[in-house]
């Protein structure tokens, strides 16, 4: 993964809440075996017309949304499927940070893996961005904050070993092969009974 | 003496390496990672790029789930993929676990089916154990008292390569379900129920531990209908503690422990439920007698009322977007709305169980001109096991098509699809907007109220047909 520090843009607003990842991405495209080229289908069911043309009705087609790589959505963001297709498809269509005030476990932890900042903002913070689309912010993972036009500064939380890879762009699988002692120890010390599979 | 823990924490600790540090996650051990063809092919080309094998080929198992076709193939062996892409991700499962060394319970498997299905019924999935699958539903398996969740891509690359995952430790939620359902009022009913309690982000960073006498009372085919749908809570997992009916459900499964292996693995297991004064951080109520057969009137989980309860007015605009999606009329009766499609299948109920309960239904009856429905078995031994019990038939002579195993409409990616704007009552898990196709419209539901309802063309109350077949 590429280190992500900084991520400066205008926003775009999402409002609706409980955007799971069938919107994301439908099922349908879930039949491949790279994760390259998904951004073409992101919110597919939402974006396209069913002869296929842009859906005017549609924020993320308004020309004002071009070139926006945060997105602001409603509550509950991503849940649903664990398909990791959904932040595949967020980053190649062009998004790189999404901010809610609740975000689903699953996708959450899969945006994180792959340098999609997803970030849960406290309810009154959440819904002023809600309300001000197109606004000009700058996500700082390492200070923690996002800076606006006027000056002022929100605060986010966020989980301190995913702002580490993210900042220094951690190979979490390389992290983990590093443990092969432990895992070795681990493996050692107890009695394998419970797996349902031959010792 | 120890401090009192729960069954989630009993199981967390006996599977970590690492402990969870304030700058790092824990390192946790898993003892089973399910695979299947959609999840898995990026993981095995991240295996290949760094020259990486599996760790621990023989905690893994493989299956054909989500794109494949439910019909049979032709003369030649053919099988009706929806696209070329289902073949080719099928062919790609196939050839990466050859090369790796994986169990893949592929075509000509007796045991192939949907994953969650066959964990349970290979006894691959046990008590006190740690599984993991690129798929939400994983949840399914904590109906055992294991420790299971959904996990994406890359972290199935890590599981294939390390037997590891890098977790946070989740907080704990206890569901007390106190009292008993009343009859003809099932599991499925029960976990839309909790469902439309606590929301759909009710259990988001919580593992749920479902309690209480109605919880104990449940088969295991029922328990694996309530843990499968944890999910729907936002919850990273479900659990039910072992008991004597997890137990007997177990003994003799293929993958099992036997004799001596056996008596000491239940006496490990029975001191996995929690113990007397355990924390949870929340604990949730729910009167198992005030459940009634419960079904979804908009597009997500849930947004689940009553069967014989009127449309609801909407409360705000995620209510009223459902409302209109759905072409809900608020203030109608749920009952009586017409019906185009019925799904029964699924790993929230594709089980034996379940496909004898739409039996008992259809049996001497036809389902509607109107209505076109699909009966999807969760494996190829659930599948057998009707047939040995000539359900297919009985399915059959009603109108309803009995197809192969499958995710099938649950995910609708294998080209069992409903049509834009019909309605579909599915005994799957999911009614999001196009779940089951562009525009199609679900209604999630119990098997036997998606029975009731082909049969009379319309949202139907299954215990006025059961208590038909009784009188």
């Amino acid at each position: 993964m590429n280190a992500v520090t900084r991520i400066h843009s205008r926003s775009v607003v999402l409002a609706d809440e409980n955007i799971d990842t069938d919107r994301v991405i439908p099922a349908r495209f879930l039949a491949t075996t790279t994760r390259s080229g998904l951004g073409r289908h992101c919110f597919s069911d939402w974006r396209y017309l069913p002869d296929g043309s842009d859906n005017p009705a549609f924020a993320l087609n308004q020309p004002s949304a071009r070139g926006c790589s945060i997105l602001v959505a409603g509550r509950n963001f991503g849940c649903g499927s664990s398909r990791e297709h959904a932040p595949w498809a967020l980053l190649d269509y062009g998004i790189e940070a999404v901010l809610s005030c609740e975000i689903a476990d699953i996708f959450r932890s899969n945006a994180l893996k792959n340098g999609l900042l997803a970030i849960v903002l406290s309810e009154p913070e959440h819904r002023w961005l809600l309300e001000h689309p197109g606004i000009e912010l700058a996500i700082d993972v390492r200070t923690q904050t996002i800076s606006l036009p006027d000056g002022g500064r929100i605060a986010f939380e966020i989980d301190a070993f995913a702002r580490h890879c993210l900042l220094e762009g951690v190979d979490q699988l390389g992290y983990l092969l590093a443990r092969s002692a432990q895992i070795d120890a681990y493996l050692q010390s107890r009695a394998v009974v419970s797996a349902g599979v031959a010792a | 003496m120890s401090a009192p823990r729960t069954l989630f924490e009993k199981v967390w600790d006996a599977h970590l390496v690492c402990a969870q540090t304030s700058d790092t996650p824990a390192v946790l051990f898993i003892d089973l990672h399910l695979i299947h063809e959609v999840t898995s092919p990026q993981a095995f080309d991240e295996l290949r790029a760094r020259g990486l094998g599996v760790r621990l080929p023989e905690r893994t198992l493989a299956t054909l789930d989500h794109s494949t076709p439910t019909l049979p193939g032709d003369a030649n062996g053919e099988r009706p993929y929806a696209t070329p892409a289902a073949k080719a991700q099928v062919e790609q499962l196939q050839a990466n676990c050859a090369q790796f060394g994986v169990q893949l319970h592929g075509w000509d498997s007796r045991e192939r089916g949907i994953v969650h299905v066959i964990g349970p019924e290979l006894g691959a999935t046990l008590p006190g154990s740690t599984i993991v699958c690129g798929d939400s539903h994983t949840s399914t398996h904590g109906a055992f008292g294991a420790l299971a969740f959904g996990i994406g891509t890359t972290e199935v690359g890590h599981v294939l390569a390390s037997q590891c995952l890098l977790q946070s430790k989740p907080k704990t939620m206890a569901i007390e379900v106190d009292g008993a359902l009343p009859a003809g009022v099932s599991a499925k009913d029960l976990i839309l129920h909790i469902i439309g309690q606590i929301g759909i982000a009710g259990g988001t960073g919580h593992v749920i531990e479902y309690r209480g006498a109605a919880i104990r009372a449940l088969s295991m085919e029922e328990r694996m209908t309530v843990c499968n749908m944890s999910i729907e809570a936002g919850a990273r997992a479900g659990m039910i503690a072992p008991d004597e009916v997890t137990f007997a459900w177990l003994a003799g499964r293929p993958r099992a422990p036997r004799g001596k292996d056996w008596d000491s693995a239940v006496a490990h297991w029975r001191t996995l439920a929690s113990d007397p004064g355990a924390r949870f951080d929340q604990t949730v109520h729910i009167d198992a007698g005030k459940v009634r057969p419960t079904v979804t009137w908009g597009t997500h989980p849930g947004m689940a009322i009553a069967l014989d309860a009127p449309v609801p007015v909407a409360r705000d605009a995620v209510e009223q977007r459902a409302l209109d999606y759905m072409q809900g009329r608020s203030g109608q009766p749920m009952l009586g709305t017409r019906v185009d499609v019925v799904f029964v299948g699924s790993c929230t109920n594709g089980r034996l169980s379940d496909l004898r309960e739409v039996a008992a239904i259809l049996r001497g009856r036809r389902i509607a001109s109107h209505v076109r429905m699909l009966v999807v078995p969760g494996s190829e031994s659930v599948r057998r096991d009707a047939e040995a019990e000539g359900l297919h038939e009985t399915i059959c002579a009603a109108g309803a098509q009995w197809r192969l195993p499958g995710c099938s409409m649950c995910i609708a990616m294998n080209g069992d699809i409903a049509a834009k704007g019909e309605l579909v009552v599915s005994t799957s898990n999911r009614n999001f907007e196009g779940r089951q196709g562009q525009g199609a419209r679900s209604v999630l539901a119990s098997p036997a109220v998606a029975a009731a309802s082909a049969v009379a063309g319309q949202l139907a109350d299954p215990r006025q047909y059961l208590n038909e077949a009784a009188a």
